[in-house]
C-alpha cells in the first residue's frame, strides 16, 4: 500500500475573532477572581481535555496518524512528575515540563517502530507501545508498581506561588492551588492551539510553494510527508506528557490503571475531537463543549454515557464526518481560525 | 523453572491466539479494514455461548453452534449497515468507527453482565489431560490448538479452491473490475464479516472454557490477534499460526521467570520481531 | 436492437464528460468508437456496463431500461466488459481470472474453460501463474477469456489494442470471427482508425463528450473523419 499526500487550502483572515479569542484569554485569566472553586474545578477538567484533543487532532487530523495510544505518554508524563517530585523533592511545576521532555524522549523510539507499520495497523501498534509502557511501570516498585502512590502532601501543599494566590484571592490553600494548576491548564492549552496554529500555517504555506513551483509535486510532498508524521508525532507527545504531568499532580494520586487509561486519555479525547470536528482548531472546542454538557446530563446512566458517546462518535463519521464544526461552518460560512487545509494521506486504490 | 512443558503449554496457547487472530486477518485481507472491535467482539461471542450454557443449560459445544449462526448475522449486517459506509481510501473513519464500536460493546456488555469475570462451565474436559510421555498435556488446549489448525485449513480451502474464494481475492485485488464480473463488493464484505464473526465464535468458545473473561477482556485479545498476524507476515494463516506460536510461547516463558511478566514477555518478542523482520517472518511474495 | 444510449449523460462530480450520447448496436453487429484521448470513450463504456450509473432510460438493452443498474447486475444480464488496460486480478492465476468470469453468469453458449484455452492455447499453458505475470499480449487473451466466459450477449472492447505489438493484435483481431460467432454483438474502442473500419460495420466518432461523425465505414470518406477525430479547427 502506498501513500499519497494531498493539501487542501482555504485561507481566510479573521483578525477580528483574533481580538475576540485574546479577550476571552484575558477573561480567562481572571475567572478565579469571579467563579466558585468547583467551576474552576470544571474548568481545569475540561482545559486538560481541550489541550489532549488537540495533541491528538494534531496528529490524525493533520499527520494522518490514527492513534488510538496517545495514553503512553499521558502516563509517562505523569509518572515522570511522580517520580522526581516525589523520590527526588523537584519543584512540581518544572516537573510538569520534565513531563513532556520525557514523553517526547520515548516517543523517538515509539515513533521509530510504529512508523514500520502501514496505515492502519499503527493504530493497533501504538496501543501495544502504550501497554508495554503500562505493564512496565507496573513493575517500578519506586512508585508504587502495579498499585501506584500518592504525591508527598508537603511537596503538593508547598507549591510555588500558593501564598501569593491565597492573598490575591483571599482563598484556602488547596483553592489557591487549584488556581495555579488552572492557569497552568490554561496556559498549556492555549500555547498547544497557538503552536499547531502557527506550525501548520507555516508548514503548509511551503507545501504550497513547491506544489506551485514544482511539477514533480506529488514527490515533494510525499517527502514532506515524512517529516510531517515525525513532527506531529513528537510535538502531540511532547503536548500529551505535559498535560498528563499536570493532571495527576491536580490529583496528586496515581495508578498504572489510571494515568494509562484507554478511555480517559483516548477515547474521550477521539471522541471529542470526531464530534466536534476533525483537522480543524474550532473543532476539538466545540467537542469539549458538547462532552461536558453530555456527562453532566448522563452522569446518573453510568456506562450508557460510553455507549451514547461512541453511538455519537459513529453517527457523526458517517453522516457528518466533518463534525459539529463542519455543520457550522456549512451553515454560517465562518471560520475563526484559517486553517481549513490539512494533509490526508490516503491508502492507494485505483479506480476503474 | 522453564521445562519442555512450559514451551509445549506455550505452543498450544498460540492456537487460541491463532483463532484470535484468523478472523482479523480475515477482514483486513479482503477490505482492508482494521477492525479495533475485534477483541470486543470475540468477548460478546463468550457471553452469547454462556447464556446458552448457564440459562438454557446447554453444551459449551452445542452453544457455540446455535451461537456461530448469530454472530454470522451480527457481522453480515454490520457490514452492511456501518461498515460499508465508511469504507474507501481514507483509513480514519473505519478506524473510529470500530473504535467507537469497541467502547459500545464493552459498556453494554458491562450493564447486561456486570463487571464480575465470568467462565464457561466445561465439567470433566477442564482437567481432562492426555499423557505423551514427556508431559501430559490438558484435553482443551489441545482441542484449542486442533481446531486452529482445521479453521486454518478451511479458510485456505474457501481461500484458494472455492469460487467465493475467487471472489474475496478478486473483491480485495479491485473492487469495480470484480463487480464488471458480476460480484456485488458489499456482498462480499458482509459475507466476509459473517465469516470472520463465526471464527470469532469459536475463539470466544475457548476462550471462555479456558480462562476467566469480563467486558473490559476485548482489547489485549485485540493486540495477541493483531501481534499474531503481524509477526506472520500479512496474509499468510500459517505464518498467523507461528506468530501466535511466538506470542504463546514468550507468555509462558514470561510468566514461568516472573508471573507479573507474562503479557509483557509476549509484546516484547512482538517487537523484537517488528524490530528484525518488519513485514513478519512468512510475508507474502 | 439489442443495446441503445438514448440521450446519454455522466459525470464525473462536477465533470460532464458526455453530453446526450446516441449509439445503437444489432445482435451480431460490430460497431467501433474512434475518437482522441479524452473524448469519453472510457466512460461511455463504463456508462454502459454500469460502472457509472446514469437515469435509467439513458441505457436501454433488449427494450429494458438498465442505466441506474450497478455494473454486477448488468453483467449478469449478458454485457460482458474488457475494459481499457486488463485490469486482470494480480491475486488469481491465469486459470482463476478465467473461471471467475463465468462465477456469477454461465450463460448459455460455447465458451468455457476448454473453448477459452482452444481460442488462445497459449493460456493453457501458463494457466497456473500469476495473471499479471504473463506478458501484455497475453493478458489482452485473458481479459477477453474472461469476458467471454460468461457468454455474453454484448462484449464491450476498451482499447483493445492499446500498447500491444502489431503482431498481437493481428493475432486478437484474427480470432474476432470466433469470439463473436455465435451472434454476440460488440461494441470496440480503437485508436487506430484504419482498424475501426475494417473491423466494424457501423462507427462512430467522438469528440469532447459528443458524437462528432457515424456512419458505415463505406460511407465515410478519410478528411470527413479526419475533421470529426481532430476536430474541425485541425
Ligand atoms: N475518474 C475520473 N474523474 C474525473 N474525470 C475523469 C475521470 N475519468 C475520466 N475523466 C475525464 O473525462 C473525460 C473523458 O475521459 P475518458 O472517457 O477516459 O476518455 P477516453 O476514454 O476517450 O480517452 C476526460 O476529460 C477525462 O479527463
Ligand atoms: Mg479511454
Amino acid at each position: 500500500m502506498t501513500h499519497n499526500a494531498r493539501i487542501e487550502i482555504a485561507t481566510r483572515s479573521s483578525r477580528v475573532f483574533l481580538v475576540f479569542a485574546f479577550a476571552a484569554i484575558i477573561a480567562a485569566v481572571f475567572l478565579p477572581a469571579f467563579v466558585s472553586r468547583g467551576i474552576i474545578k470544571d474548568m481545569f477538567a475540561i482545559l486538560t481535555l481541550l489541550a489532549l484533543a488537540q495533541c491528538w487532532n494534531l496528529l490524525a487530523g493533520y499527520g494522518g496518524l490514527v492513534s488510538v495510544g496517545q495514553q503512553a505518554f499521558v502516563g509517562l508524563g505523569a509518572y515522570t512528575l511522580f517520580a522526581v517530585v516525589g523520590l527526588y523533592g523537584f519543584d512540581p511545576l518544572l516537573s510538569i515540563l520534565m513531563g513532556g521532555v520525557v514523553a517526547l524522549l520515548f516517543a523517538i523510539p515509539f515513533a521509530f517502530f510504529l512508523f514500520r507499520l502501514d496505515g492502519a495497523y499503527f493504530a493497533i501498534g501504538s496501543w501495544v507501545l502504550a501497554e508495554v509502557a503500562r505493564l512496565s511501570v507496573a513493575q517500578w516498585k519506586a512508585v508504587g508498581g502495579g498499585t501506584g502512590t500518592s504525591l508527598p502532601r508537603d511537596t503538593v501543599r508547598s507549591m510555588p506561588g500558593t501564598d501569593w494566590v491565597r492573598a490575591l484571592f483571599d482563598v484556602s490553600g488547596s483553592a489557591a492551588r487549584d488556581i495555579i494548576l488552572y492557569w497552568i491548564a490554561l496556559i498549556l492549552a492555549v500555547a498547544l492551539m497557538t503552536a499547531i496554529y502557527v506550525l501548520m500555517r507555516r508548514r503548509i504555506g511551503l507545501g504550497l510553494t513547491a506544489v506551485k513551483d514544482n511539477a514533480e509535486a506529488a514527490r515533494s510532498v510525499g517527502i514532506n510527508a515524512s517529516a510531517i508524521k515525525w513532527m506531529t508525532y513528537l510535538i502531540s507527545a511532547f503536548g500529551a506528557g505535559m498535560v498528563g504531568a499536570l493532571i495527576f499532580l491536580q490529583t496528586a494520586r496515581i495508578s498504572p490503571g489510571a494515568a494509562f487509561s484507554v478511555t480517559d486519555w483516548t477515547a474521550f479525547v477521539i471522541f471529542v475531537v470526531v464530534i466536534g470536528g476533525i483537522g480543524t482548531l474550532e473543532g476539538p472546542i466545540l467537542g469539549v463543549i458538547v462532552f461536558f454538557v453530555l456527562q453532566n446530563f448522563l452522569a446518573d446512566f453510568g456506562s450508557w454515557y460510553l455507549v451514547a458517546l461512541g453511538a455519537a462518535g459513529i453517527v457523526v463519521m458517517i453522516f457528518a464526518p466533518q463534525g459539529l464544526w463542519g455543520l457550522l461552518r456549512d451553515r454560517l460560512g465562518l471560520t475563526l481560525f484559517p486553517l481549513r487545509r490539512r494533509v490526508i494521506f490516503t491508502s492507494e486504490r485505483t479506480d476503474l | 523453572m522453564i521445562g519442555i512443558d512450559t514451551i509445549i503449554q506455550g505452543v498450544l496457547l498460540g492456537g487460541l491466539y491463532a483463532l484470535f487472530a484468523s478472523g482479523l486477518s480475515l477482514i483486513f485481507g479482503i477490505m482492508r479494514l482494521v477492525n479495533l472491535a475485534h477483541g470486543d467482539l470475540i468477548v460478546f461471542a463468550g457471553y452469547l455461548i454462556l447464556v446458552g450454557v448457564s440459562v438454557f443449560g446447554l453444551n459449551p459445544f452445542l452453544s457455540a453452534l446455535i451461537a456461530a449462526p448469530l454472530m454470522f448475522g451480527v457481522g453480515w449486517v454490520l457490514q452492511l449497515a456501518v461498515l460499508n459506509r465508511v469504507l474507501g481510501h481514507n483509513i480514519l473513519p473505519p478506524l473510529l468507527v470500530t473504535f467507537g464500536l469497541s467502547v459500545i460493546l464493552q459498556n453494554l456488555l458491562l450493564e447486561t453482565f456486570s463487571a464480575d469475570s465470568q467462565r464457561i462451565p466445561v465439567g470433566v474436559l477442564e482437567t481432562a489431560s492426555v499423557d505423551i510421555g514427556v508431559t501430559s498435556l490438558g484435553l482443551l488446549p489441545l482441542l484449542t490448538f486442533g481446531s486452529a489448525i482445521a479453521v486454518i485449513l478451511i479458510l485456505n480451502w474457501i481461500f484458494y479452491r472455492t469460487a467465493l474464494g475467487r471472489a474475496f481475492r478478486a473483491v480485495s485485488d479491485d473492487p469495480t473490475t470484480a463487480s464488471l464480473m458480476g460480484i456485488k463488493p458489499n456482498r462480499i464484505f458482509a459475507l466476509a464479516t459473517g465469516l470472520a464473526l463465526v471464527i470469532v465464535t469459536i475463539a470466544a468458545l475457548y476462550l471462555g472454557m479456558r480462562a476467566n473473561f469480563d467486558p473490559t477482556t476485548g482489547p489485549a485479545r485485540l493486540l495477541y490477534a493483531f501481534e499474531a498476524v503481524i509477526i506472520g507476515g500479512l496474509g499468510n494463516l500459517w505464518g498467523t499460526l507461528i506468530g501466535g506460536m511466538i506470542i504463546g510461547v514468550s507468555q509462558t516463558v514470561g510468566a514461568a521467570l516472573n508471573p507479573e511478566w507474562q503479557i509483557l514477555a509476549g509484546h516484547v518478542a512482538f517487537l523484537i520481531v517488528l524490530l528484525i523482520r518488519p513485514r513478519g517472518l512468512m510475508p507474502k511474495q | 436492437m439489442i443495446l441503445q444510449t438514448q440521450d446519454l449523460t455522466a459525470s464525473y462530480g462536477d465533470f460532464r464528460a458526455l453530453f446526450g450520447v446516441n449509439i445503437s448496436l444489432e445482435p451480431g453487429q460490430i460497431v467501433s468508437i474512434i475518437g482522441a484521448n479524452g473524448a469519453g470513450k472510457t466512460t461511455l463504456m463504463r456508462s454502459i456496463s454500469g460502472v457509472l450509473q446514469n437515469a435509467p432510460e439513458q441505457v436501454v438493452f433488449k427494450g429494458k431500461p438498465i442505466g441506474d443498474l450497478p455494473a454486477s447486475n448488468i453483467m449478469q444480464r449478458g454485457i460482458a466488459m474488457v475494459p481499457e488496460g486488463r485490469r486482470l486480478f494480480p491475486s488469481l492465476s491465469v486459470e482463476e481470472n478465467l473461471l471467475v468470469g463465468a462465477d456469477r453468469r454461465k450463460g448459455s453458449g460455447p465458451w468455457n474453460l476448454h473453448s477459452v484455452y482452444a481460442l488462445f492455447p497459449i493460456l493453457s499453458e501458463f494457466r497456473s501463474r500469476p495473471a499479471t505475470a504473463l506478458s501484455g499480449g497475453q493478458q489482452q487473451m485473458i481479459a477477453i477469456g474472461r469476458a467471454l466466459m460468461s457468454n455474453p450477449e454484448v462484449l464491450l472492447f476498451d482499447e483493445i489494442s492499446l500498447g500491444l505489438a502489431p503482431i498481437v493484435i493481428r493475432e486478437i483481431y484474427a480470432a474476432m470471427p470466433k469470439i463473436l460467432s455465435q451472434g454476440t454483438g460488440a461494441i470496440i474502442v480503437e485508436q487506430d482508425i484504419a482498424q475501426a473500419m475494417r473491423v466494424a460495420s457501423y462507427v462512430y466518432c467522438m469528440i469532447e463528450g459528443k458524437v462528432s461523425l457515424e456512419g458505415a465505414p463505406a460511407d465515410l470518406s478519410r478528411s470527413v473523419v479526419h475533421e470529426a477525430y481532430f476536430g474541425a479547427a485541425a
